[in-house]
């Protein structure tokens, strides 16, 4: 009982809340990729090793930008006016490149799995295996160490603070006050749902998911709309690889994606690829996500709760089947009648 | 030629163009990375057989790969396409260290038959849950398998770190594993253990079920058509269930062989290992036939224990190993890569086979 109170007392705090907001930025944005390419009717398991990807292209860019903008002149000596001026530089080229990154490796994918026609998870197995290396072979040679970019002086997209809401007390300290991204996120899950459903693009999109055939027999390109959707979907793969690198921490690390793309894909599972379930999805698992960090203070196994997004993918993915085994029977019940 | 020759031939020649190209890109790579370019490659294509401790090297790395790459045969001929493999290995492993820790007053072989009876059953509940999924639930075995990859790798940790990691040792590992069940050493001063034997036991035991047995045909035919095999009577659900079942068993028995055969105490924890996932460029390789799984076993062996030297003697980094195995996966998958020429393959067979039908008549 007493453990139970202290973690409701660790939960219950404001900066409890602001880091589930924070902690669930990479894994909506990943969620987001994943339903594009889901709704075209392909499961991209390299979003993973997508937004690591971009994780690292971004450092990279920001930090060789950065350096570039100031010549060669320390950071802590140069013009202030100079150092503003190469801090908005790397961080353009960071959110640019990474972006960039995200949507190279979805079209890898698309080449793969569209065009010459591999195994989808297997191209995407094996991208995601090229990821993990490849990234570390990258930072090797970009910055000289193995683990983190520690001596790249990479930037941030800006921390922002929300006008009357900040003076709120405990909202203000929940939403305002994050990072760009974070916010940004919650305004894809609207874009992303605008493209699904009011465009005639996501038309297609959704056509191609749920019957290629079909679509093609109506003069649907169907090669072209899984390209365009895949690309949509490495640009939030892109985005989630900046929310790691790029906004509460200014570093990369290897591996550092540690399976939040996985988590990213559950939640679209959860979601069953519908914007705003996969948002709440999203959010449910950052919550879990940042209750394992705070439970590390307590002597509980924080393994269960780390476990939770997976389990719960495993019980969604029952439910689902019970729930459209009881449409089928209903319907052949009314059909009967 | 027949098609079937045809086939065969061709799939021969595509993975070989296949690693061929994923090697030539790697020695690019290294040739523009590296400071002394010689000096690497030569380390990567020469130094895995300068030393005798080096070749024992290849095959201890080649054992493993023997259980997720047989694992994954077996299941991709009935095209299920379960990772659990990767699971079914790390908790294999993990149950059957801190079984011995627990029993280790215990005499020698039968503790380590419990041992990998334990192991095998871990792997085998562990790939129960997706292969209960699909065939329940329909539930995609990628998917669910891979989030109980994630469930198994947290389950192994919390039995890490709550019962039985050495704390007062100060390491980050597991109490050891006691000494009298660990795998005898095949040639004195070399660290080689008889896992392999065992790895390629299972090999041709996997290859004899599925050749040469009924099981076998139904498990092949279930993976080459399943609506034929639906409507001749096989089970195609029992076949989706033992092949996964079977494929969890034969990797939580490797998981055990690892950690006896090499390791003195259980270290793997917090990210996965990874076996499995090398399983799948084994099988892929292999084309799905465990005869076959030595051979790409000890390509990926050698090929890790080249870049394990020339990482230790020059400036390039081993990482690239993953790129290179990513590479040539995706070329050996790639349906479309090399296509013109098997069709030109058939084209000209197809016209060889009418002139000779024609000069007959």
């Amino acid at each position: 009982m007493e453990l139970l109170s202290q973690i409701f007392d660790l939960l219950r705090t404001p900066a409890f809340a602001a880091s589930v907001l924070r902690i669930t930025t990479p894994i909506l944005f990943a969620a987001l990729g994943g339903i594009m390419a889901r709704r075209c009717g392909i499961l991209n398991l390299a979003l993973e090793g997508s937004m690591l990807t971009a994780a690292l292209f971004a450092v990279v860019a920001s930090a060789f930008t950065k350096k570039a903008v100031l010549g060669g002149v320390s950071a802590a000596v140069a013009d202030p006016a100079l150092v503003t001026k190469a801090t908005n530089a790397g961080m353009l080229a960071g959110f640019i490149v990474g972006t960039l990154a995200g949507v190279a490796m979805a079209m890898f994918l698309a080449y793969m799995a569209v065009g010459l026609k591999a195994d989808a998870y297997l191209a995407g197995l094996a991208i995601n295996t090229m990821a993990t290396g490849g990234t570390v072979f990258i930072l090797y040679l970009a910055a000289g160490e193995k683990g983190i970019s520690s001596s790249l002086d990479s930037g941030s997209m800006p921390f922002i603070d929300i006008p009357v809401i900040k003076d709120i007390p405990v909202i203000g300290e929940i939403f305002s006050g994050q990072n760009m991204m974070t916010y940004f996120s919650w305004i894809c899950v609207a874009v992303v749902y605008f493209i699904l459903f009011k465009t005639a693009t996501g038309l297609r999109i959704r056509a191609v998911g749920e019957n290629p055939h079909a679509a093609e027999s109506v003069g649907v390109n169907v090669k072209k709309v899984q390209y365009i959707a895949l690309a949509f979907s490495g640009l939030f793969c892109g985005f989630a690889g900046i929310s790691l690198s790029m906004s509460y921490v200014q570093f990369f690390s290897r591996g550092m994606s540690s399976g939040k793309g996985f988590i990213g894909m559950s939640a679209m599972n959860l979601g069953n690829a519908s914007p705003v379930a996969t948002a709440v999805a999203a959010l449910l698992f950052g919550f879990f996500d940042a209750m394992a960090n705070v439970m590390q203070t307590l002597s509980v196994p924080v393994q269960f709760v780390q476990a939770i997004p997976y389990a719960a993918t495993l019980l969604g993915l029952v439910v689902f089947a019970i729930q459209s085994d009881n449409k089928v029977k209903k319907l052949k019940a009314k059909q009967d009648k | 030629m027949t098609s079937k020759q045809i086939e065969r031939r061709f799939n021969v020649l595509k993975t070989a163009v296949a690693i061929l190209l994923s090697l030539g890109f790697a020695l690019l790579v290294i040739t523009f990375v590296s400071n002394e370019p010689v000096k690497a490659i030569t380390a990567f294509i020469v130094g895995p057989f300068q030393k005798a401790s080096r070749m024992s090297n290849i095959v201890e790395v080649m054992t493993p790969l023997l259980f997720t790459g047989t694992a994954i045969c077996i299941m991709y001929q009935a095209n299920q396409f379960s990772m659990i493999g990767e699971g079914a290995f790390l908790i294999g492993a993990n149950l059957c260290t801190w079984v011995s820790i627990t029993l280790q007053s215990m005499a020698g072989l039968p503790l380590l038959l419990i041992c990998f009876v334990v192991a095998i059953m871990a792997g085998v509940a562990s790939a129960m849950v997706p292969a209960i999924l699909k065939v329940k639930f329909r539930a995609n075995e990628v998917v669910s398998s891979i989030m109980m990859n994630y469930v198994l790798l947290k389950l192994s940790d919390y039995f890490f770190y709550y019962h039985f990691r050495d704390v007062p040792s100060g390491q980050q590992a597991s109490y050891p594993i006691p000494t009298q069940i660990k795998l005898p050493k095949l040639i004195p001063g070399l660290r080689l253990h008889a896992g392999v034997l065992i790895g390629l036991a299972v090999c041709v035991v996997a290859y004899l079920f599925i050749y040469k047995t009924k099981w076998g045909y139904q498990v092949r035919m279930t993976g080459a058509n399943i609506n034929f095999a639906k409507y001749s009577g096989i089970s195609v659900l029992g076949v989706a269930l033992s092949t996964q079942l079977i494929g969890g068993a034969i990797a939580g028995l490797g998981g055990a062989v690892e950690i006896l055969g090499r390791y003195d105490r259980f270290i793997w924890f917090g990210t996965q290992p990874g076996f499995g996932f090398d399983g799948v460029l084994v099988g892929v390789l292999a084309k799905n036939n465990p005869l076959l799984v030595p051979v790409a076993a000890l390509f990926l062996a050698y090929m890790r224990t080249g870049a394990d030297v020339m990482n230790r003697v020059s400036d390039v980094p081993i990482e690239f190993v993953d790129v290179v195995q990513g590479l040539i996966i995706l070329f050996v998958a790639a349906e479309m890569f090399m296509a013109k020429y098997k069709h030109k393959l058939i084209v000209n067979n197809a016209k060889k086979q009418l002139e000779a039908k024609e000069a007959a008549n």
